[in-house]
C-alpha cells in the first residue's frame, strides 16, 4: 500500500515528523518498505513560460530561449528536444540548486545561459528525461515549483499483512495512526448527494453467499471528458496508480480514501438491470484488462440481459466499462464475501485493487457512503443529476462481540496490563465494549475482519501496549533430562564422520533434471512436479548420485581434478503404502562420491586414482561397529564388474562402485567417479559395547597361503573357513592377495593369517598344526584349492 | 722411564690419529697387543731382579693403565663422532607438510544447524523431524489456513503431478503439528500433558529464485507448549538465542507486530549488529508468536489449559549473517573452493 503523507495528515494529524511516523507504523504492524520523498531536495526552481526559442549559433542540438520566470526575460540554452514557444516549464534560476547540480550563470558554446529548464528526472520526481516537464497551460509564472506541485511531501510503501485489509486505504490507515497517538481522527465529510432523478436500475441479487449488499445509483448527464484535477492526480500518483480519465480517477480515489471498492457502470451499455449470480459453467467474460476468461459456477458475476458484465468483486467487464462518450453512468459499491472472491484472480493469473481487499474483507457498512462519495466527486467535476440510492442487503457478516478476559491477557503476554491500561487501549481503537464481571465484552466493528477471538484482541493491546513493553524473561520450565540412547548415534555423527575422512558436505536441490533419474536410478516413473520451476527440477529424485555426479562437473568447470563430496537429503518415490504420507516414499539416504586421486596430491604419498576399496574402506568406517556384507550386483549407474551391495543385519541398505563407463562418457567425467549410497535410519543403529574375557594365554599365528581359482571370492572362502573352525580359532584374516608372475593365469593366491588361542591353556602344537591341517583339506574340498609353496 | 713416557706419548698421538674404529683397534695392537711394546716390556721384566722388577713392573702397569684409558678415551670419542654423523645423516627438513588423508568439512548450513541445536538442547528442546512431501492438512488447514485463505498466497508452493492434496511443504510448521499429534496421542489419558519443547529443522520449498530466494531453503521451527508459556517467554528465549547464536551480547533484537495464520499475536524479529557492515540495520530474521488456539485444538490440545510459542528462523539466512556470505546461491551450488572454507 502507498500512499502520500500528506494526503493521511489531512485525515490524522500526529504531532511527530515523518521518520516517527514511520516506525511508528512499523512498530504498530504495518511495516513501512519504502519511504521517499516524492521530489529531490532542490530550490530555486520556478514556474516559466518559454517566451522565444531560436537555434544556437554553434551547435546544433541546442537551442537559445527567451523564458518568463516572473522577472525580466531571462535567457537559456537549452537541450531538450521538446522546448516550445508557449511552453510552461520548471526553470531553475541562478542560485538554484539541484541534485549534483548549482546552477550559476554560464556560456554554453559560446552563449549566455541564466539558468536551466529541467526535465521530470532533474527535478527527482521520476525517472522520466524525454524533455522538459511540461507544466499546465494555467500553471502561474514565478511560483516556487515546490509549492505549485507540492512537493514537499513523502511517498510511504507499507506491507500489509493479509489480516489488515481494512488499511488498504487511507481512512484505515489514518484510523490506526489515531489509536496510536490519540490525534483526533478527521474523517471528509460525505454529503448525500441532492437527488434529481427517480430512475432506479433493476438489480436482483441471486446469491447472498455472493453478495451480503450492494448498492447503487444512476447519475445522468455527466461529462466524462472533464479534466482530473491535479490534486487529484496527484494522490493517485503518489499511490501509484496512473490517472486515466476522470470517471475511472474518482473510483479510485474513493476506492484509495476510503478503503471502499466501487465500480461506475456506463449506464447506456447495460441492457435490461444488473443480476447478481454466480457464474454459468462456460460463461465468458472480456475484462477490462481485455482478458478473456472463461467462467465456473463457483465465480460470482454481475450479468444484465445479454450476459456477463463483470467479474464480482474482482474486475469490471469490458463491455460496460466508461469511456471519454460515456454521458450516463451507474455507480455501484457492495459488500461481497470474502469467500466467493478467495483464490478466483490468482486461478485466472491475474490480480486487481478490488480482488485483494475483497477477499480480505471490506467493510460492510459504508456501500452507501461509498456510492455518496463517487456521487458526490461526479456531480462536482463532470456534473450531472442523480438518481436515488438503492441499497439490497442480503446477508452480512455478523460480528459477534469477544470475550476478553484480563487472567487471559496477563497469562498469554507474560504481562499483567491491568483493567485501566485495557480499558484505555479499547478506548483508543475506539473498540465498543461493555464489562461482564471482570471481563470485557468487545464489539468488533464492521471493517475489521480480524477480531474474532480473545488472543486477536490479546494482540490488539499488545500492539497497542507496545511489544517493545513486554518483558523479555528467561522461561520456567521444569529440568528433565533428555534421553541419550548409547544404542543409537545422530545423523550428526555420520555427517562428522565422512568429512573426517576427507568428503565435503554438499546440500543440492531435491528437484532435479529427469534424464538424471533415468541414468542414476533406472526410474521411469519419478515424482514429478506440476509446477517446476524449470524443466532442469522438474522432478523429485529417487537418488542422490545425480547431484553428486553434478558437482563433479560444477567443480571440474573450476580446475578442480579432485572432487569428493556427500549428502544426506531425502529421496522420494511413489508408493501407494508410504507413512506419514500415503503415496510418497521419502526416505533419508546419505551418499559419497570419490573422483581423481585417493589423496589429494602430496610429496608423501605417490599419486594414485581412488579405487573401489578406497570408498569401501569410507563405507567399512561408517558402518562400524556393524560390519555390512558386500555382494556382487548389477546397478543401472554402475560398472558391471565394480558393483556391490551393501547389506547390514541380512538386509541390503545400499550400493557402491564405479560410475558405468557409459555415464562416464555421457557426463564427461573424464576418470570414473566411485559412488556409494544408503539408507541413512540402518546407519544410526550403533551397539552398547558388551565385555568379552580377555584370554592370559598366549596366542599362535600361523600363516596360510591358499591357491584358488581365479572367480573365488573372498568372502566365500572366509565364510566357509570360518565355518569349518574349532573354537580355538579366534581370527581369520586376509593379509595378502597374489595374483600373476609365478601362479597360473586362472588362480590367484590369498594368504590368511591365523590366529588361535584358548582362554584357560596353552595350546600344543599338535594341537595347532591339526587344525590348521583341517582347514586345509576343508579348502581345497570345497574350493578346490591348493596350498601354495 | 722417560722411554715410557715417550711410549704414553706415543700410544695417545697415534690413537688420536686413528680415523675410526678399525684403525684404533689396529694402533692398540702395537701398544697392547700380543708383540705391542707395553707387552714386551712387561715380558721383559723377567730379566730384572726382584727389586728392579718391582719398581720396574709398578712403572709399566701405571704406562699400560694411562694407554688404555687413552685408548677408551678415543673410543668414547668415535663412538660419540660416529652417533653425532648419523644423527645429523637422518635429520628431516621438518617444514614438510605432514603425510595422510586431508579432512573434508561440513556445509556452512549444517554447520549453523548443529549450533542451533545444541543451543536449544541446551535448554531441554528435542529436535523433530517431518516428511518434505506434506499433505495439504498438516502444511495449511491445520495451521489455520483454510483453502483460498489470502495467506496462502504468501507462500508459493510447488505441487505435483497427480496429486491434489499434497505438496512440497513451504515451512516446517507441519512438523509442529505432527509432532503435537503425536505427543497427544503418547499422553492420552494422563493427568497433565508434559510440556512440548522441540525444535524442528528441515529443508522447504517455494517456486521462487533470484538473488535472495532458493526454491528449496532451510527453516527451523520452534515449539514450546505448556500451561504457563508467555509471550515474554517467547521473547526470553529468542533474545537469549540470537545473542547466543550471533556470541554477541551487544546485538539489538526488536519483535514487531505482524500476522501468520497460526500465531496470535505474532511477531517479527529484526536484529541489528553493532558493528560490522550491517552495523546499525535492521534486519529481518524471523517470524514468531503465540500459537494461535485453533491450532492447537487441531492437534488436540486444550487450548484454554495450554498456551505456547512458535517460531521459524531462517537458518540459510543466519548462516549468511554470521559468515558474511552475500550470495544465497552460494549454498546450493556444490562449489568446493566456497564449501571448503567452513572446516
Amino acid at each position: 500500500m502507498k500512499f502520500s503523507e500528506k494526503w493521511l495528515r489531512e485525515f490524522v494529524d500526529p504531532a511527530i515528523d515523518t521518520q516517527a511516523l514511520s516506525h511508528l507504523l512499523t512498530m504498530a504492524g504495518l511495516e513501512v518498505e519504502e519511504l521517499d520523498p516524492v521530489a529531490a531536495a532542490f530550490h530555486g526552481v520556478v514556474v516559466a513560460e518559454v517566451l522565444s526559442v531560436a537555434p544556437h549559433p554553434d551547435a546544433d542540438r541546442l537551442r537559445v530561449c527567451s523564458v518568463n520566470a516572473g522577472g525580466e526575460p531571462l535567457q537559456i540554452v537549452c537541450g531538450a528536444p521538446n522546448v516550445a514557444v508557449g511552453m510552461k516549464v520548471p526553470c531553475a534560476t541562478v542560485g538554484a540548486s539541484l541534485p549534483g547540480i548549482d546552477i550559476k550563470r554560464a556560456k554554453l558554446r559560446g552563449v549566455e545561459s541564466n539558468g536551466m529548464l529541467c526535465s521530470a528526472r532533474e527535478l527527482g520526481l521520476s525517472e522520466d528525461h524525454g524533455g522538459l516537464l511540461a507544466l499546465p497551460g494555467d500553471a502561474p509564472v514565478g511560483t516556487d515549483i515546490r509549492h505549485y506541485l507540492d512537493l514537499d511531501d513523502n511517498a510511504f510503501v507499507i506491507k500489509l499483512t493479509p489480516n489488515r485489509a481494512d488499511c488498504f486505504g487511507m481512512l484505515g490507515i489514518a484510523r490506526e495512526v489515531s489509536a496510536l497517538t490519540g490525534a483526533p481522527l478527521c474523517v471528509p465529510e460525505i454529503i448525500a448527494a441532492p437527488v434529481t432523478l427517480t430512475e432506479v436500475l433493476p438489480v436482483s441479487i441471486e446469491a447472498a453467499d455472493l453478495c451480503g449488499r450492494f448498492s447503487g445509483r444512476v447519475v445522468r448527464g455527466v461529462n466524462a471528458r472533464a479534466a482530473t484535477p491535479e490534486w487529484m492526480k496527484r494522490r493517485l500518483e503518489r499511490a501509484g496508480m496512473r490517472s486515466i480519465s476522470v470517471l475511472v480517477d474518482i473510483s479510485n480515489y474513493v476506492m484509495l480514501e476510503l478503503n471502499r471498492p466501487n465500480h461506475v457502470f456506463d449506464l447506456d451499455r447495460v441492457k435490461g438491470g444488473l443480476t447478481v449470480r454466480w457464474a454459468h459453467e462456460g460463461e465468458q467474460l472480456v475484462l477490462l484488462n481485455e482478458q478473456t476468461i472463461t467462467l465456473t459456477p463457483d465465480c460470482g458475476v454481475i450479468a444484465d440481459e445479454t450476459g456477463v458484465e463483470s467479474f464480482a468483486g474482482i474486475m469490471g467487464g469490458a463491455s460496460t466499462a466508461c469511456s471519454l462518450d460515456t454521458r450516463n453512468v451507474y455507480v455501484e459499491a457492495a459488500f461481497w464475501q470474502p469467500d466467493a472472491i478467495q483464490g478466483r484472480a490468482r486461478r485466472y493469473a491475474f490480480s486487481s485493487e478490488a480482488a485483494h481487499r475483497f477477499e480480505r474483507g471490506v467493510d460492510f457498512a459504508d456501500t452507501v457512503a461509498g456510492v455518496e462519495r463517487v456521487t458526490q466527486l461526479i456531480l462536482e467535476l463532470c456534473g450531472g443529476e442523480a438518481g436515488p440510492m438503492d441499497d439490497r442487503i442480503t446477508a452480512l457478516p455478523s460480528r459477534e462481540p469477544v470475550r476478553l478476559r484480563p487472567a487471559r491477557v496477563a497469562r498469554v503476554l507474560g504481562l499483567p496490563l491491568g483493567d485501566y491500561a485495557i480499558e484505555a487501549c479499547l478506548q483508543r481503537m475506539a473498540l465498543h465494549f461493555a464489562r461482564d464481571g471482570g471481563d470485557f465484552v468487545v464489539q468488533p466493528p464492521t471493517w475489521r475482519f480480524d477480531l474474532r477471538i480473545e488472543e486477536d484482541l490479546i494482540e490488539e493491546l499488545a500492539r497497542l501496549h507496545g511489544y517493545d513493553n513486554i518483558p523479555t524473561h528467561p522461561p520456567v520450565g521444569r529440568l528433565a533430562m533428555p534421553e541419550l540412547s548409547e544404542g543409537r548415534r545422530s545423523a550428526s555423527n555420520v555427517r562428522h564422520l565422512l568429512a573426517d575422512r576427507d568428503y565435503q558436505e554438499v546440500i543440492n536441490f531435491a528437484f532435479v533434471e529427469r534424464r538424471w533419474e533415468k541414468d542414476f536410478a533406472g526410474n521411469d516413473t519419478p515424482v514429478v512436479l506440476a509446477n517446476p520451476i524449470a524443466s532442469q527440477m522438474s522432478v523429485m529424485r529417487s537418488t542422490l548420485i545425480g547431484g553428486l555426479v553434478d558437482n563433479v562437473l560444477t567443480n571440474r568447470r573450476r580446475q578442480l581434478d579432485r572432487v569428493r563430496v556427500f549428502e544426506i537429503g531425502r529421496c522420494f518415490a511413489h508408493d501407494a503404502q508410504a507413512v506419514p504420507v500415503p503415496g510418497f516414499a521419502q526416505t533419508l539416504r546419505i551418499a559419497g562420491l570419490a573422483w581423481g586421486t585417493a589423496q589429494a596430491e602430496q610429496w608423501g604419498a605417490t599419486a594414485r586414482p581412488t579405487d573401489f576399496f578406497d570408498v569401501k574402506g569410507d563405507v567399512e568406517a561408517l558402518v562400524l561397529p556393524y560390519q555390512a556384507v558386500f555382494a556382487p550386483t548389477r546397478h543401472v549407474a554402475l560398472h558391471p564388474g565394480r558393483a556391490a551391495s551393501i547389506s547390514l543385519h541380512g538386509q541390503v541398505v545400499g550400493f557402491i562402485g564405479e560410475l558405468h563407463p557409459e555415464l562416464v562418457q555421457r557426463y564427461e567425467l573424464a576418470s570414473a567417479p566411485l559412488v556409494f549410497e544408503c539408507d541413512l535410519e540402518p546407519l544410526l543403529g550403533s551397539a552398547v559395547p558388551t565385555y568379552q574375557t580377555v584370554s592370559r594365554q598366549p596366542a599362535v599365528r600361523r600363516d596360510l597361503a591358499l591357491l584358488l581359482p581365479r572367480s573365488t571370492s573372498l568372502l566365500q572362502v572366509l565364510e566357509g573357513l570360518r565355518s569349518a573352525s574349532p573354537a580355538i580359532v579366534q581370527d581369520i584374516a586376509l593379509f595378502d592377495v597374489y595374483q600373476g608372475k609365478g601362479i597360473s593365469d586362472n588362480e590367484k593366491s590369498f594368504a590368511f593369517r591365523i590366529v588361535m588361542q584358548d582362554t584357560q591353556r596353552t595350546l600344543a602344537d599338535a594341537e595347532v598344526d591339526a587344525t590348521v591341517d583341517q582347514l586345509v583339506m576343508y579348502a581345497q574340498r570345497e574350493f578346490g584349492a591348493k596350498l601354495r609353496a | 722411564m722417560s722411554d715410557l713416557e715417550a711410549l704414553v706419548s706415543q700410544a695417545e698421538i697415534d690413537f688420536s690419529a686413528a680415523a675410526d674404529a678399525v684403525a684404533l683397534e689396529q694402533v692398540k695392537a702395537r701398544f697392547l697387543g700380543k708383540s705391542g711394546s707395553l707387552t714386551e716390556l712387561l715380558k721383559g721384566l723377567g730379566k730384572l731382579d726382584p727389586d728392579a722388577r718391582k719398581i720396574a713392573g709398578a712403572a709399566i702397569n701405571t704406562a699400560k693403565q694411562r694407554v688404555e684409558a687413552a685408548l677408551e678415551a678415543r673410543r668414547e670419542a668415535l663412538r660419540n663422532a660416529a652417533l653425532e654423523a648419523r644423527l645429523a645423516e637422518e635429520s628431516l627438513d621438518v617444514t614438510l607438510p605432514g603425510r595422510g588423508h586431508a579432512k573434508g568439512g561440513l556445509h556452512p548450513v549444517t554447520r549453523t544447524l548443529e549450533r542451533i541445536e545444541a543451543l536449544f538442547r541446551g535448554i531441554g528442546f528435542d529436535v523433530a523431524d517431518g516428511p518434505e512431501i506434506e499433505t495439504d492438512f498438516h502444511n495449511f488447514t491445520a495451521l489455520n489456513t483454510p483453502e483460498n485463505h489470502p495467506a496462502r498466497s504468501m507462500h508459493d508452493t510447488f505441487y505435483l503431478e497427480g496429486a491434489s492434496d499434497v505438496m512440497l511443504r513451504t515451512h516446517t510448521s507441519p512438523i509442529q503439528v505432527r509432532y503435537m499429534q503425536a505427543h497427544v496421542a503418547r499422553h492420552a489419558g494422563a493427568a497433565t500433558m508434559p510440556e512440548i519443547r522441540i525444535i524442528a529443522p528441515g529443508r522447504v520449498y517455494r517456486v521462487d529464485s533470484d538473488a535472495t530466494h532458493s526454491p528449496m531453503f532451510h527453516q527451523v521451527e520452534g515449539l514450546w507448549v505448556g500451561e504457563s508459556v508467555s509471550f515474554a517467554d517467547l521473547k526470553g528465549v529468542v533474545s537469549d538465542f540470537l545473542h547466543r547464536f550471533f556470541e554477541a551480547d551487544r546485538l539489538d533484537v526488536r519483535f514487531r507486530p505482524s500476522f501468520f495464520p497460526f500465531t496470535e499475536p505474532s511477531a517479527e524479529i529484526d536484529v541489528a549488529f553493532p558493528s560490522g557492515p550491517l552495523a546499525g540495520r535492521w534486519l529481518e530474521i524471523a517470524g514468531c508468536g503465540m500459537v494461535h488456539p485453533n491450532v492447537l485444538r487441531h492437534c488436540g490440545i486444550d487450548a484454554e489449559r495450554h498456551t505456547g510459542f512458535a517460531f521459524g528462523f531462517g537458518p540459510d539466512r543466519l548462516t549468511m549473517l554470521r559468515y558474511g556470505i552475500n550470495d544465497l546461491r552460494l549454498f546450493y551450488d556444490g562449489d568446493v573452493r566456497f564449501l571448503s572454507q567452513f572446516r
